[in-house]
């Protein structure tokens, strides 16, 4: 089972540190860990994805909670929320498949943000899930390097 | 005025009265300025982890935040040992740690080391304080984190630089704000309401008391609550005391070294209420003997200890002491039967059945059973009894008599060399209370540079050293699981516990086979002051199975 964790923590130094290391001393699953600030300067918003079972799961929400740096543990399931992804990807181009990587980029909603001579920066912002299709698609061709940023959520708008 | 003086008097001003400690560069300004603007007064320990028990024992005894303050690198690594059995065992601490300055922090310089990053998974929270100004607030803080929830250890590590750095004035904060930490002390109603008519139905109804009813002084309320309703109770290790140990509603501790009985009560129960209890695997190694076929309350103030281990039918978060005190204030109290007759019969039968098993037998060693029964009965009425860990622990945990007194021990972490240093921190918050270490000589050799604390502080206790010349408890481990080989558990060239008694200037006694045990337990606990009791114990002696 996959779960998302929004959580708010005070924005200070070390507790990141104290974040990651309750997931390594308690053996939890870190599938993508990603921080940034939100509209309080002195709050940052940490995503986390992990997988376990239930208990697991339901543990890993009652230990951040104890985190005194720890402000709200938000929990939901992938389906209830909008995940995004943003990656950068390097790709190694010849002529004669110029054409098939910009093809593929347009379906896929990616953008062409840098170009040399042989090699192309690839930008995609989308659900991991559509994310790991495009890798597959580009695997064909030379990946030259990748960096991704790991999944931000926020469960969907109800009114 | 300098940061270390704000040190001082935020300690003063949460009413500390004695701290333990051991100096050393980096936290010589905090000692210059406890001794310049108060009276509180630093006990020096022998080694760092003892300052961390004898502030657990003293915490324990008086329910107060205990203190215990050392420098940098070695001194606070040597710390950290204490600070995980405070942890362990939820026992509050402030463990106030010196630093190198601030401009060295990271460089690997001279007694350095990451203290917040090497305590992180056993402290409750840890402060790097990084400027003077913010000391009362931090102060302030730990002592409130430290002391209320589940309690624990906080640690407040301060670069020498910080506790140098001049402040304009010290105002110490009338409450503490943080967002982020709001335990629970009420439980919830509807969950309240449950347990209550869970308890109207029951048959076999059983509470399993652990520390947590100590730790929220809540003993006299369960006590009152199993009477009242005819309940019987077990407990854990580190809920022995919670009954008086005659009281006939008690079945005694739980677990792998528990009582049978104990055991066959937490399986055989149709309702169990397990209180203030991890139910961690020494307690409980088969969790699906405990649910099965029966409905699992879990009281606990911490949230992520329910369903950790267990998962419960109820679950209910909240101090333990409300809560009970609000299912006693609920109207449908009236519907829970005051009569268990049946179901206590049954208990006292099967007890009478295994009790008849025991045996005794004679030898030139003096038999552990009949000494602990002994020091039991012949102690004071509040005495205060600390054993240490391995088979002197388990043996005091079976045949241990608590009656107005208080046990402790080292449970979670299961630290050797807990006793003696624990002991004395509870004789130093108690000077009147008769405080007994009981230990074997593994332990004993842990921990027997204390003695001169001991006596710097005058502050006596009665040790008890089981000596068997092993490391038993291990040593009983390899029996069964090394197919009898022992390797590395046999001290030899132990010194003479008599000289080393002289040499502390402490009354030496001996127990072993031939003794009169009453008359030599007598003559131990009625010395003035200190005393050694060198018990004779077989080498081969087990634990009760």
């Amino acid at each position: 089972m996959r779960k998302i964790y929004s959580v708010l923590v005070e924005n200070r130094s070390g507790v990141l540190s104290k974040v990651a290391g309750l997931f390594a001393r308690r053996s939890f699953n870190i599938d993508s860990l990603v921080v940034g600030e939100t509209d309080d300067r002195t709050v940052s918003c940490m995503t986390i994805v992990s997988n376990g079972d239930e208990r697991t799961l339901q543990q890993i929400e009652k230990q951040l909670n104890k985190k005194i740096d720890v402000i709200k543990v938000k929990t939901f399931d992938e389906p209830d929320a909008i995940s995004r992804e943003l990656m950068l990807i390097k790709l190694r181009y010849n002529k004669t498949n110029r054409r098939d990587i910009m093809e593929n980029c347009d379906i896929m909603g990616a953008q062409i943000v840098n170009i040399a001579k042989s090699t192309m920066l690839v930008q995609i912002c989308d659900e991991p899930e559509n994310i790991e299709t495009f890798i597959g698609m580009m695997r064909s061709i030379s990946i030259v390097e990748i960096a991704r940023t790991g999944t931000v959520a926020l469960p969907k708008c109800t009114e | 005025m300098i940061g270390a003086d704000a040190m001082a008097k935020s300690l003063a001003a949460e009413g500390v009265d004695v701290l333990f400690g051991y100096t050393g560069a980096a936290i010589c300004p905090f000692y210059d300025a406890l001794e310049r603007d108060t009276d509180i007064h630093g006990v020096l320990v022998r080694t760092e982890q003892n300052a961390a028990h004898m502030a657990s024992g003293y915490a324990r005894l008086t329910g107060k935040v205990g203190v215990c303050v050392v420098t940098s690198g070695p001194g606070a690594t040597n710390l950290l040992t204490g600070i995980a059995t405070a942890f362990a065992d939820s026992i509050p601490l402030v463990c106030i740690t010196g630093q190198v300055n601030s401009s060295l922090i990271g460089s690997d310089v001279f007694q350095e080391a990451d203290i917040t990053g090497a305590a992180e998974s056993f402290v409750k929270y840890s402060y790097l304080v990084r400027n003077a100004a913010d000391i009362p607030r931090i102060f302030k803080e730990a002592f409130h984190i430290a002391g209320t929830g589940r309690k624990g250890p906080v640690l407040i590590d301060v670069p020498q630089d910080v506790q140098e750095a001049p402040i304009q004035k010290f105002s110490y904060p009338e409450s503490v704000s943080l967002r982020s930490y709001k335990p629970t002390v009420k439980g919830n109603t509807v969950q309240i309401r449950k347990v209550i008519s869970e308890l109207a139905s029951a048959k076999k109804p059983l509470i399993c008391a652990g520390g947590g009813v100590i730790s929220s002084r809540a003993e006299k309320l369960i006590r009152e609550f199993a009477h009242r309703f005819d309940i019987p109770v077990v407990s854990t290790m580190m809920g022995i005391g919670v009954m008086p140990t005659e009281d006939q509603l008690y079945f005694g501790m739980v677990g792998n070294n528990g009582e049978p009985i104990a055991n066959y009560a937490m399986n055989n129960s149709d309702l169990l209420l397990v209180v203030g209890a991890r139910v961690a695997d020494r307690a409980v190694n088969r969790p699906d003997l405990i649910t099965e076929n029966k409905v699992l309350v879990h009281i606990d103030v911490d949230p992520a200890e329910i369903g950790k281990n267990v998962g419960p039918t109820i679950p209910l978060v909240g101090d333990i002491g409300h809560i009970f005190s609000e299912m006693l204030k609920q109207e449908s109290i009236a519907k829970v039967p005051e009569n268990h007759s049946g179901w206590l019969n049954e208990l006292y039968n099967t007890k009478g059945a295994s009790d008849a098993k025991k045996a005794k037998k004679n030898s030139e060693y003096a038999d552990p059973k009949t000494v602990i029964e002994a020091i039991s009965r012949l102690m004071d009425e509040n005495g205060v009894y600390v054993a240490d860990v391995g088979q002197n622990q388990i043996w005091s945990c079976r045949y241990h008599q608590v009656r107005g007194g208080r046990f402790m021990t080292s449970g979670g972490m299961g630290t050797m060399g807990y006793a003696i240093p624990a002991a004395i921190g509870a004789r130093i918050a108690c000077p009147g209370r008769q405080v007994i270490a009981v230990c074997g000589d593994g332990a004993f050799a842990m921990s027997m540079m204390e003695l001169a604390t001991m006596n710097q502080e005058n502050a006596g206790i009665k040790i008890v050293v089981m000596t068997n010349r092993r490391l038993g408890m291990v040593r009983e481990y390899q029996t069964y699981h090394l197919d009898g080989r022992y390797p590395m558990v046999r001290i030899e060239s132990e010194p003479d516990l008599e000289l080393l008694a002289r040499a502390y200037g402490l009354p030496y006694l001996k127990l072993d086979g031939g003794s009169d045990i009453d008359k030599v337990v007598t003559a131990f606990l009625r010395q003035y002051d200190a005393a050694i009791l060198d018990v004779s114990v077989d080498p081969d002696e087990d634990t009760p199975r």
